[in-house]
């Protein structure tokens, strides 16, 4: 199917915050495609270049080099058409504090040329399915963290856009609030709007995401489902094993277990991939004669495949 | 379950296109972002009125009833009582001040800290046109201040005030580059000024373009201090009091008309321009 989000080699180089300092690559020949209906994923640690992706798809920030296309049109040359047909959702509470609830949905389908009746219909609509009825006199300075970001939520999906762009959806919520905005946003799919949504939350991309690209340093390291990136650790169990001494030597004598694919000592610990269900008690087993302190066993997650292909932790 | 969901959605997903957007969406949306302000204006309009009116009301309180009362009257020039000459200046100050004030102190907010511009500028229209409703309803505030001052202005001096109109046209086009020409600096203003430095902006800005604005004396009686008459002359609100003064008080001394309203246009143009220019800067990166 033809992709509706179309991101070619799309670069943001800045100028050094101060004379003299080198330039930032932000976003480093970012190469994606987005199709109709999915929800996609950009996830990567703080400073990654996530948000400057998407600044450059939704026409706020305009790319050094390169080129993106939502449904063909090109967002810097044609930025009022492209916006017409996209929503959009800040890392921050953006919520107009002189307006209402009710107001803040219904002045932004005013913004987008609704008819006053359409605009009022669509923000009682929009309320209920957000369950912000009750809120509807409220104002912004009122709101938990959750309820804001649903506000924004319905405020962004309010012109039927085709594609919703979501920066950070849930970072800072409460984990309630959290699952909340996650099933509004598995509604939105299952209406059909393709959603791009940035998170440095693994278990966010993992749970919402059908595809999820792994950003670091402003270049996409690797893009696929989660479970193919997962699998893709060729082991079904990670285990973190923390001794008094010799981590190094410990990992080494792990690589020559049967089941262990890989061995990787970090900060004093062992990480461990392994496959096979007898494999956990030959590394406990290995792991005494180092002083054993503490096991871990879970299962592989997007963190694990982040730190394979980076070396690092996502929330360093 | 959610598998299924995505598998659906996916396929039923309909095919992309962009519609292009006339002069009637672009229109339209521009009405929605005056909409906004509207609202915003009319439910705190007695808080609005009462910001105008104190300052003028009380200069013209103290300087035109007061000061007469006590014998400590200032004399204007020949034609006109001191109420006479600072009416059109008190008026251009308050229309001035207020456009800039409603313009830049929202914007300078909304940029520095709360980012409520951000879900304004996804509206479908290009980023200089949001800017460009804040110049216009900056504009509009600002002549409602002249309108609510000018009562003030007229009716509290203890000495009569002599207004006549001997040019409605000019009295049209005079008001119209005052107020949006404050509109524009307000933007300019706006969108440079951190919210932590209004309090400067005033002191260092506001304050000196009021005092050195013609606003109590007329521009030709500074001949009596040259450099200072040539000096003014880069302030927007000289410009201003002496456009008022040519259209509502013309027995007084005052600038022609090429010279007010030429270099009132230019500022104005120059303003606007700069103004956009840096709206989009800040917004586009």
């Amino acid at each position: 199917m033809t992709p509706v989000v179309t991101i070619e080699k799309a670069t943001k180089v800045y100028p050094g915050p101060r004379p003299r300092m080198p330039e930032v690559t932000a976003a480093d020949a970012i190469d994606l495609t987005v199709a109709p209906g999915e929800v996609f994923g950009l996830l990567g640690p703080n400073g990654a270049g996530k948000t400057t992706t998407m600044g450059m798809c939704t026409a706020r920030i305009r790319p050094t080099s390169g080129r993106i296309t939502i449904a063909g049109v090109d967002v810097a040359a044609e930025p009022v058409r492209v916006k017409r047909a996209i929503g959009v959702v800040n890392q921050f509470n953006t919520l107009d504090r002189s307006c209402s609830v009710y107001e803040n949905v219904y002045l932004h389908c005013r913004f987008f040329n609704m008819r006053a009746s359409d605009a009022r219909r669509r923000t009682g609509e929009l309320l209920a399915q957000f369950t912000l009825t009750e809120r509807a006199k409220a104002l912004p300075r009122a709101l938990s963290g959750g309820l804001a970001q649903r506000v924004q939520l319905a405020r962004a999906v309010a012109h039927r856009p085709a594609v919703l762009f979501l920066d950070e959806p849930t970072a800072g919520l409460d984990p309630q609030s959290r699952l909340a905005l996650w099933q509004l946003i598995r509604d939105l799919r299952a209406t059909g709007v393709t959603v791009l949504l940035t998170t440095h939350y693994m278990e966010e991309a993992d749970e919402l995401c059908d595809r999820v690209a792994i950003i670091d340093h402003g270049r996409v390291l690797v893009v696929d489902s989660p479970e193919a990136l997962k699998s893709g650790l060729h082991a079904d169990t990670i285990v973190a094993v923390a001794v008094e001494r010799d981590a190094e030597g410990l990992a080494t004598a792990m690589r020559a277990l049967p089941g262990v694919h890989s061995a990787e000592p970090v900060d004093g610990k062992v990480r461990v991939l392994a496959r096979g269900g007898d494999t956990v008690g030959r590394l406990v087993e290995t792991a005494m004669h180092h002083g054993l302190r503490d096991v871990s066993v879970t299962a592989p997650s997007l963190e694990n495949v982040f730190i394979q292909l980076t070396g690092r932790d996502l929330r360093e | 379950m959610s598998d299924v969901i995505t598998r659906t959605a996916a396929e039923t997903a309909a095919p992309v296109t962009l519609p292009r957007i006339g002069l009637a969406g672009y229109l339209g949306s521009f009405r929605g972002l005056l909409i906004r302000d509207v609202r915003v204006l009319t439910r705190d309009f007695v808080g609005f009125v009462m910001q105008t009116v104190m300052q003028p009301l009380l200069f013209v309180f103290v300087f035109a009833y007061v000061f007469p009362k006590i014998n400590q009257a200032f004399s204007g020039p020949d034609g006109g009582s001191f109420a006479t000459v600072m009416t059109p200046g008190v008026v251009a100050t308050a229309a001035f001040f207020t456009g800039i004030s409603s313009v830049a102190m929202p914007l300078s907010v909304d940029f520095g800290a709360t980012r409520e511009i951000e879900d304004r500028v996804t509206a479908p229209l290009p980023v200089w046109a949001v800017g460009f409703e804040k110049v216009l309803f900056g504009a509009f505030q600002s002549l409602i201040a002249a309108l609510v001052v000018y009562p003030l202005v007229y009716f509290v001096p203890a000495t009569p005030v002599s207004v006549h109109v001997d040019n409605w046209a000019l009295l049209v086009a005079v008001t119209l580059v005052i107020c949006l020409t404050s509109g524009a600096l307000g933007l300019l203003l706006g969108s440079i000024v951190r919210p932590g430095q209004i309090g400067m902006m005033y002191g260092v800005l506001v304050v000196p373009l009021s005092f050195l604005g013609c606003v109590y004396y007329p521009w030709q009686s500074l001949q009596a201090v040259p450099w200072l008459q040539v000096g003014v002359l880069v302030n927007p609100l000289v410009y201003a009091s002496e456009g008022l003064r040519h259209a509502l008080t013309p027995q007084l001394p005052h600038m022609p008309a090429w010279a007010h309203l030429g270099a009132g246009v230019a500022i104005l143009a120059a303003l606007l321009f700069g103004g956009l220019r840096l709206f989009e800067r800040r917004v586009l990166s």
